[in-house]
């Protein structure tokens, strides 16, 4: 450690960040219309879609969702709501 | 001039205002203090007149202002670690054109693995560079110093550094005396350039040009014949500041404190430890606690703060020290594959013929906390560890 | 002396609730200090600042080891970091949740807990998730270290660049706290 100062690659998903989210955010899956605006708007990278039933729906990392609301903000259909996390 | 409770860099920015130089140049990014933002906002504010330079780099605010030196107008620039380093040749050079410039330094560690927290290593890099350095304990010390600086800077002909702790001092809040505008212009008056030396366009020359191996060794003697002159000057201007700045018993220098040094602590002790900058407070608190214990009343230590750094103090420092039997160097800079700057120094300076254990002890790299448990321990192992280098991680 | 430390994430303001203690610890009459201890610098990694009151002038600069108030104004920091290392028995512990002190799993004595829904009034008062004013108003009614009316005339020095209505809030929000 003291001499191999050479971090490996994607050592940065050790420090998990959900932890700072004030809001957090929820996805109503039958308004949502799958069409992956969320994952590309996400700057953390933490929302992936998936295939739920032959359809695709995002599913959020609350590991590292930082609770930033863009999503929510984006959503076409109003479909992601923020709600204060009781912490 | 009342007490505030200031961040260190504002205090250190309020006291430049008040030292109205003419120019004044810096790199705003990331190694940068606050000293440089604050004096950025007086000038757009409307509080300050000087030319406030943005810079494109370190290298590029240390040549501005030694341009404008050379043209006779009262300059500042501050900066911090790497930026310190990018400057170095700059910095030779100034010294070298006998520029008095005055920088502020920010103390701080040097990359390779980046750190941005405090040590000296960034000073010590340039200690060999021809200026005058002078380290601060607290806000009050460093606002101090940044006035002689200037004084003993315009007087020489020589410039000085004025190196505070990155963050220990620069941005934490504690009381403070602001020296007054008035004061200070008494203290300082108008910065006379030196005439034969003076850059101007309407009578054109060239300087510091080129010196042929006939020249040069005797205009670097000269060089550092002046600036150990300094170590006659420093106590005088000190004692001068404190007689007209000490209206609130806040701001007067501590007894034992020449402006070259400063002793704290039982004559007696047997037990010095030697520092520089704020590590000094937590080392009084820490003596003044052994003291109290059955050791510290057997064999009581003391502090000796090393306030100017370059030209070194040597007879001052012979003289304070007195009888004792052992000197623990406690330092945040290391001189690679050798020992602290600061213990090699002090060897240097000993007298051969006084029997002395002295212990060198390397902490707070990169910022690790020095705390008083931490020097009570070296208060104790000092004496066993005569002309050792020890790191205290 | 009183050492407190503050622990937060970059971001929330730990040091300049750091340095509203120290400039309200000031303008009572009293010594004072504050310093960071920063990490990393980037939003939301775990911040230390600490502050010190004393009535004869403070020397010593190492970091607080043995707090006498600790305030957390993120409480996830509870599961990342060791909150009351060197707590003694009389340490108090503030903490920004909407949990009662019974909840909180801390080694020191429940009565020296005390909880405030920062987060809560920050929100409803101010607009957004800006606790640390809140935070302090419970600090002051707890510890008693700093008096309100300097607490409020801290936040009006150093927010004084901010503008009327932020500090209006800021004001407003403290006051909140301190009542509860």
């Amino acid at each position: 450690m003291s001499r191999d100062l050479t971090a490996q690659p994607s050592s940065t998903n050790n420090n998990k960040t959900g932890g700072w989210r004030t809001f957090k955010p929820h996805t109503d899956y039958d308004q949502c219309v799958g069409c992956g605006l969320c994952a590309r708007i996400c700057p953390e990278n933490a929302i992936k879609m998936m295939d739920w039933n032959g359809q695709p729906k995002p599913k959020t990392d609350y590991d590292f969702c930082k609770g930033c609301g863009l999503c929510a903000a984006e959503c076409p259909v109003k479909a992601i709501k923020m709600e204060l996390e009781k912490k | 001039m009342p007490k505030q409770i200031l961040e260190g860099s504002r205090a250190v920015a309020l006291t430049i205002k008040n030292i109205k130089p003419a120019v004044v140049s810096a790199y705003p990014i990331t190694p940068q203090t606050h000293i440089v933002e604050d004096l950025a906002k007086f000038k757009s504010d409307g509080e300050a007149d000087y030319e406030y330079v943005r810079a494109e780099s370190e290298f590029a605010a240390a040549s501005i202002v030694a341009g404008a030196s050379a043209a006779g107008a009262r300059v500042y620039t501050a900066t911090s670690s790497q930026g310190l380093l990018l400057m170095a040749e700059v910095v030779y050079n100034i010294a070298g054109l006998r520029l008095p410039v005055v920088m502020t330094c920010a103390n701080r560690g040097v990359s390779a693995p980046i750190t941005i927290w405090n040590d000296h290593q960034d000073a010590m890099a340039v200690r060999d560079a021809g200026w005058i350095m002078l380290f601060a304990e607290n806000h009050q010390e460093a606002v101090a110093q940044h006035v002689l600086a200037y004084k003993l800077a315009e007087q020489t002909h020589l410039p000085a550094m004025v190196n505070m702790d990155g963050f220990v001092l620069t941005h934490s809040y504690e009381p403070v005396v602001i020296p007054d505008e008035k004061l200070v212009r008494r203290f300082l008056g108008e910065t006379r350039p030196a005439q034969d030396n003076l850059l101007d366009p309407a009578a054109p020359k060239t300087s510091g040009a080129f010196a042929a191996p006939t020249h040069y060794l005797e205009i670097r003697q000269a060089l550092n014949d002046d600036l150990e002159k300094c170590l006659a000057l420093l106590p005088g201007l000190a004692a001068d500041y404190a007689k007209l700045f000490n209206a609130p018993r806040a701001a007067a220098p501590a007894a034992g404190d020449n402006g070259l040094l400063e002793y704290y602590g039982p004559r007696a002790a047997k037990t010095v430890i030697a520092v520089m900058g704020s590590l000094a407070g937590t080392a009084k608190d820490a003596v003044d606690e052994y003291n109290r214990g059955s050791a510290g009343k057997k064999n009581p230590a003391a502090v000796l703060k090393i306030k100017c750094y370059r030209p070194f103090p040597r007879a001052a420092l012979l003289k304070a020290l007195g009888r004792i039997r052992c000197l623990a160097v406690v330092e945040k800079a290391v001189s690679l594959g050798s020992a602290g700057p600061l213990a090699l120094d002090i060897m240097s300076a000993w007298p051969s013929q006084r029997p002395l254990i002295i212990a060198d002890f390397i902490v707070g790299l990169g910022g690790r906390d020095v705390t008083q448990e931490k020097l009570i321990n070296i208060i104790k192992q000092a004496p066993k560890n005569n002309r050792q280098v020890k790191f205290i991680s | 002396m009183k050492q407190i430390r503050l622990h937060g994430r970059g971001g929330q303001g730990v040091v300049t609730a750091a340095e509203l203690i120290a400039i309200a610890a000031f303008l009572d009459g009293r010594e004072a200090q504050a310093f960071p201890s920063f990490g990393v610098e980037r939003t939301g990694a775990p911040i230390e600042a600490f502050a010190r009151i004393s009535d004869t002038p403070i020397r010593t600069r190492e970091h607080v080891y043995q707090p006498d108030v600790i305030i957390v104004q993120d409480a996830t920091l509870l599961d990342a970091v060791d909150i009351a290392h060197g707590a003694h028995k009389n340490t108090l512990v503030i903490i920004n949740t909407a949990k009662p002190p019974a909840a909180i799993k801390l080694p020191v004595p429940e009565k020296n807990i005390f909880t405030v829904d920062a987060t809560k009034i920050a929100l409803e008062i101010i607009g957004k998730n800006l606790m640390n004013t809140v935070i302090l108003g419970a600090f002051a009614k707890a510890t008693g270290l700093v008096s309100l009316a300097a607490l409020k005339k801290a936040v009006m020095e150093k927010f004084s660049d901010k503008g009327p209505e932020i500090t209006d809030k800021n004001l407003k929000a403290i006051e909140q706290a301190f009542k509860l």
